[in-house]
């Protein structure tokens, strides 16, 4: 286990799933990768399929009709895969909280490995979000 | 592809694209029935971004719900607030001062910028001109923190008020705003140079994906695309609100209705949009008032709003019982009847066309990036949003070897 | 008062039971619900609105569905109103057949309403889950759902 998340701490294969997002976060994610910020210099890029990925990137307050989704793509990513839930939507639902159709906040449905709060996060927060992440990793796998 | 074993079942394959999709009310699951490399049918699921915001803006007062609409979309964020403000303006009968008014049309028009570039950015990354993605997105930087400057946030903006706005903009602001948009007419001139000069690009956008104006009519169909088919209709124009009558400015259409008429209307929007931000700014200088009514109560009655937001008009209906919240809100995003144009415009193009073709309508592409092929029988995967997305720039490579 | 609305009112004058100008460009036209095809029709193909959307409201007294019409070279938004007053099992003629772009709204009015469109070919869920519990309109002001 701890060899595989030393993997984990080198280049980040990030897969985006947006689950009922206003698409500010996920517009965030795209300004992390395009010139000002560019986070591929780093070997962090976004890929096609979750089978591909180190990290689950998920968006949103997650509603009843991609709730199965999602728990579907946490079971189809390899393990160990670490989940970061991006935006006030996946931490803490904020005023979606109160809606007929939102199931809860992302840690309720699937382990959540890195909170990055803010409506929308900047990007320089996701970066800095990610640079935790890691450090964070890099001491479980005893490095 | 081998060769199917029972031939007497015709082959029907259908290509899931989706469910993932951001926006509110309109997210998208499309399914496209294929026949060998042409496209035959389409259905459109939706639902998987219903948040129900139209029930949570009954519990909200008035001027709470403000934020909330603004999270229905993240890139027109304005956009919403800004009909919902109109519409309850409209059931009270309230004027707002004139420093608010443009106020108001600078950010609303500095949205259609960072919108328009954000999609010209993403329309080059589906035809294979991933450069085309990084400059758009790189002049769109700018945009945003001249956002940040004036609202304190790169997204989500919450300057709109009812009665007004919620923040000035500085007078020792300004020289840096209009400094940053000549800077971003330069980086306009350049794309717009690059982009519409190219064979290569009008090789895969020309004549493709075409909507004529009966079947806008027949869909409702707003925005750039419906001034790509020629129809000459504006929210900001006809129904004015705002600043749009004090300043001026065109309604820019074209002829044609396919994909590089979409892009022209939009490229071109785009300096119109500067030419009425630097307008307010001059103005903004000498206006004189309070930028906010600080309006308390609001009356019985309904109330319908309207904005020109980037993808169209933005519709809001508002009925008050004299309570401090709605007791309805209905809301339309313009992607609403927009995306639903896509049953005309898709059929009879290639798959590799498909992408391009869906995402000229300009609803947000997180969806695409889930796009995959299935085909009907066994099930089978036989393309993924990956290769979707390389077959459609080995066309491009094919035509510019061909040109 | 508006030309068009006047032209409305003579055509239909068993059908329009009331108009009201907010102002010159907002217009609410209040018909019976058995008639709404009839003057959507001639609204939209004879007077060339352009369609917009329809919204569902859930009043005390009925349910009322609202089909907003714009007027481009005008800027006049005509809304005309039809009221449901039976709320238990609430019925109106799709217009589906009169305006292409109709169908998806009257879906969602089905199923956050209840409203049920006679003659429209599709009436499926259109936002909420397939297993959602019949009966259960979010929109519906007696619900008790969070």
């Amino acid at each position: 286990m701890s060899y595989a998340i030393n993997a984990l701490t080198k280049s980040l294969n990030v897969f985006h799933a947006a689950c009922s997002p206003c698409n500010n976060c996920d517009i965030e994610i795209l300004d992390a990768i395009t010139p000002r910020h560019d986070v591929e210099r780093f070997g962090i890029q976004l890929v096609g399929s979750i089978r591909h990925a180190d990290v689950l990137l998920v968006t949103g307050a997650v509603n009843k009709k991609v709730v199965h989704r999602i728990k579907k793509l946490y079971e189809q990513a390899p393990k160990p895969v670490l989940v970061i839930a991006v935006g006030g939507c996946a931490c803490s639902e904020i005023m979606f909280r109160d809606s007929y159709n939102t199931c809860g906040p992302l840690d309720k449905i699937i382990p959540v490995d890195l909170y990055i709060p803010g409506c929308p996060p900047k990007p320089e927060a996701m970066i800095a979000g990610v640079v935790k992440l890691i450090q964070a990793a890099t001491k479980k796998a005893g490095g | 592809m081998e060769k199917d074993k029972n031939m007497q079942e015709p082959k029907r394959c259908v290509i899931p694209i989706g469910p993932y999709h951001p926006l509110q009310e309109e997210p998208e699951f499309f399914k496209l029935h294929v026949d060998g490399e042409k496209v035959t049918g389409i259905d459109i699921e939706l639902g998987y971004n219903h948040r129900g915001i139209e029930k949570l803006s009954e519990a909200k007062h008035f001027d709470q719900g403000i934020f909330l609409v603004e999270r229905i979309c993240g890139i027109c964020s304005t956009s919403h607030p800004f009909a919902f403000v109109n519409a309850v303006e409209d059931l009270a009968g309230i004027e707002i001062p004139e420093r608010a008014k443009y106020i108001r049309t600078v950010v609303g028009e500095l949205e259609r910028v960072h919108s328009h570039l954000l999609w010209l950015g993403l329309a080059g990354h589906f035809l294979g001109y991933n450069t085309v993605w990084m400059w758009s997105w790189k002049y769109r930087e700018p945009v945003l923190d001249i956002f940040e400057k004036i609202s304190g946030n790169r997204q989500h903006y919450a300057m709109m008020k009812v009665g007004g706005v919620r923040r000035d903009i500085a007078l020792e602001d300004m020289p840096w705003i209009e400094k940053t948009l000549d800077e971003l007419v330069k980086g306009v001139d350049m794309f717009k140079g690059a982009v519409m000069d190219d064979p290569v690009i009008w090789a895969r956008t020309k004549g493709i994906g075409i909507l004529t104006p009966q079947d806008i009519k027949e869909y409702g169909g707003v925005g750039p695309l419906a001034r790509a088919s020629g129809i000459d209709e504006d929210v900001r124009r006809d129904d004015p609100y705002a600043a749009y009558n004090m300043v001026d400015w065109k309604v820019q259409t074209w002829q044609g209705g396919d994909i590089f008429a979409k892009a022209v209307v939009r490229i071109l929007e785009l300096y119109e949009s500067v030419k009425i931000i630097r307008q307010c700014l001059t103005r903004l200088k000498t206006a004189p008032g309070p930028f906010d009514l600080k309006v308390k109560e609001i009356p019985a009655g309904e109330g319908i709003g309207r904005h020109e937001a980037p993808r169209g008009e933005v519709f809001h209906y508002v009925r008050s019982d004299r309570a401090n919240r709605p007791v309805r809100h209905k809301i339309r995003a313009p992607s609403y009847v927009n995306v639903a144009t896509n049953e005309k415009s898709v059929i009879g193009c290639t798959i590799s066309d498909a992408l391009i073709v869906l995402a000229a309508v300009d609803p947000c592409y997180c969806c695409t990036e889930r796009v995959a092929v299935v085909d009907a029988g066994s099930g089978k995967h036989l393309y993924n949003g990956n290769d979707l997305i390389r077959l459609s720039h080995e066309k491009t490579e094919r035509l510019k070897k061909q040109l | 008062m508006n030309p068009m609305i006047e032209q409305i009112q003579s055509k239909f004058p068993q059908a329009v039971t009331k108009i009201y100008e907010h102002n010159a460009r907002r217009i609410y036209v209040d018909v019976k619900p058995e008639h709404i095809a009839a003057v959507a029709g001639f609204i939209y193909n004879d007077l060339s609105f352009r369609y917009v959307i329809a919204s569902g409201i859930d009043t005390p007294e009925a349910i009322e569905i609202l089909y907003h019409f714009s007027h481009d070279s005008t800027g006049l938004m005509l809304s005309v109103r039809a009221a449901i007053a039976d709320k238990e099992k609430p019925a109106i003629g799709s217009l589906t057949s009169v305006i292409k772009g109709i169908s998806w709204i009257e879906r969602e009015i089905h199923e956050l309403l209840g409203v049920d469109f006679t003659g429209h070919p599709n009436l499926k869920h259109l936002l909420l889950t397939d297993d959602w519990p019949q009966g259960d309109y979010p929109l519906r002001h007696d619900n008790k759902r969070k």
